[in-house]
């Protein structure tokens, strides 16, 4: 008889090395958080890729519509002032 | 007689037809655009129907492979013959646990449930690997399972990491680099046997010939046969048809077999210098038909070797589910 009710879903982010963020690494399905960051260890750093782990419940991401990207993004766009190449700078001015 | 207010429903609803039929033809646009422009389609996207299907399809039956896969290697756990070599196969049948695992991920940002796939794999309705119907009779499979089951995964797989679907794409990445190590141990473990005593030398020359052909089978029938390949290359869920990738996997083994010091078990496996790879012989094909339909050597004692290993895990299942509640930390 296999039970119908599924562990939920977890989402796992992984700190490679000290000094670095924490980057997604994939999900799994855990009954608790505890038994969630055991088995991203053992899932997700088999081969010492990490040295800190976050386990946060799928369900509890709130993310973008893809079907709003463009118009969501839109602001940021026609905005190349926010970028240093936009600068025209003479040559031969050094530091900047 | 129909009514106004009829009438306006009516053409409310063709409205909404042509409104509806408006933005698939929008959406499906900007899908091809974004397959053709090499980028990746993400779990959010809007995709075709049929592509869903098709991943959903093609990575559980890749994800069950893993999983399946681990059996017949781990049959010799217990018999390894150096506690060096059963560190080994240990991580290694444990790194297959773990693309098993990545696989069912990727899958379920489709909208797949775990345990409907499971229940799949346990009924029959969706397939693995045949490769892994077949027994592993010595100690030497375990090496020639390394050498050219991991081998032809690798040499299937390196293509996968650039699908067109994101999550696949990089669970493969993952899956890649540490089919590495699965490959070099087997290369490695046959090469002690062939270089060993005489009769650890058959040994390995027996599983070879036992594993060649089988190995050959798991790029899929050939090309002019294989139902969904036209279409996945379409989408780029494939690169390479499988007669291709089997040409290149028999051209990166022969001088493997060399430096081995063991034969592959085809007389007419000999170079052509016009085509610029390797001829070889014909694959029997009713033997993976049938092998596919059920009846290989080991269908039924794998699939019944998984259901009652999901069985007897269901209190463990349970137990951790009744834990988790009691201290009130499940998200449901
Ligand atoms: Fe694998
Ligand atoms: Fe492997």
């Amino acid at each position: 008889m296999s039970s119908s009710t599924e562990w939920p879903l977890w989402e796992v982010f992984v700190r490679s090395r000290r000094g670095l963020s924490h980057t997604h690494a994939g999900s799994l399905h855990a009954p608790d958080a505890e038994m969630a960051l055991r088995n991203a260890r053992d899932l997700y750093t088999r081969r010492s890729e990490g040295v800190s782990i976050w386990v946060v419940p799928s369900a509890q991401i709130t993310a973008s519509s893809p079907d709003e990207k463009d118009s969501f993004f839109e602001p940021a766009g026609d905005k190349p002032y926010r970028h240093p190449t936009f600068y025209d700078i003479p040559e031969g001015v050094k530091h900047l | 007689m129909a009514t106004a207010a009829e009438h306006q429903t009516a053409r409310s609803e063709a409205d909404q037809a042509a409104a509806d039929a408006a933005r698939t033809a929008a959406h499906t646009a900007a899908f091809d655009a974004a397959v053709a422009a090499d980028e990746r389609i993400e779990p959010r996207d809007w995709m075709p129907d049929a592509y869903r299907a098709s991943l959903v399809r093609q990575i559980a039956q890749h994800a069950h492979s893993e999983i399946i896969g681990m059996q017949p290697e781990a049959n010799w756990i217990t018999r390894a013959p150096s506690l060096r070599r059963k560190a080994i196969l240990m991580a290694k049948v444990q790194d297959e646990a773990g693309h098993g695992l990545y696989l069912y991920s990727a899958a379920e940002t489709l909208g797949a449930s775990r345990d409907e796939l499971l229940d799949k794999l346990h009924s029959g309705r969706q397939k693995y690997s045949s490769i892994f119907n077949y027994p592993t009779l010595t100690w030497a499979d375990v090496g020639a399972i390394g050498w050219l089951v991991d081998g032809a995964a690798i040499t299937n797989q390196v293509p996968l990491c650039r699908c067109s679907y994101g999550p696949y794409a990089r669970a493969m990445v993952r899956v890649c680099k540490e089919e590495s190590f699965h490959q070099r141990q087997g290369y490695e473990s046959l090469l002690a046997l062939s270089r060993g005593t005489e009769a650890q030398h058959a040994m390995a020359q027996d599983a070879v010939d036992r594993w060649w052909w089988p190995s050959l089978m798991m790029f899929g029938p050939p090309d002019d046969e294989s139902s969904h390949s036209e279409q996945s290359m379409t989408w780029k869920i494939k690169r390479h048809s499988n007669d291709e990738l089997r040409q290149r996997f028999v051209d990166i083994c022969v001088p493997q077999a060399e430096s081995l010091g063991l034969t592959l078990p085809d007389p007419d496996l000999v170079w052509n210098e016009e085509r610029g790879h390797h001829d070889f012989g014909a694959i029997d094909w009713t033997e993976f038909w049938a092998v596919l339909k059920g009846n290989g050597p080991c269908n039924e004692q794998r699939i019944t070797q998984r259901r009652n290993a999901h069985e007897e895990g269901a209190w463990v299942r349970e137990a951790a589910a009744a834990f988790a509640a009691k201290h009130g930390e499940a998200k449901a």
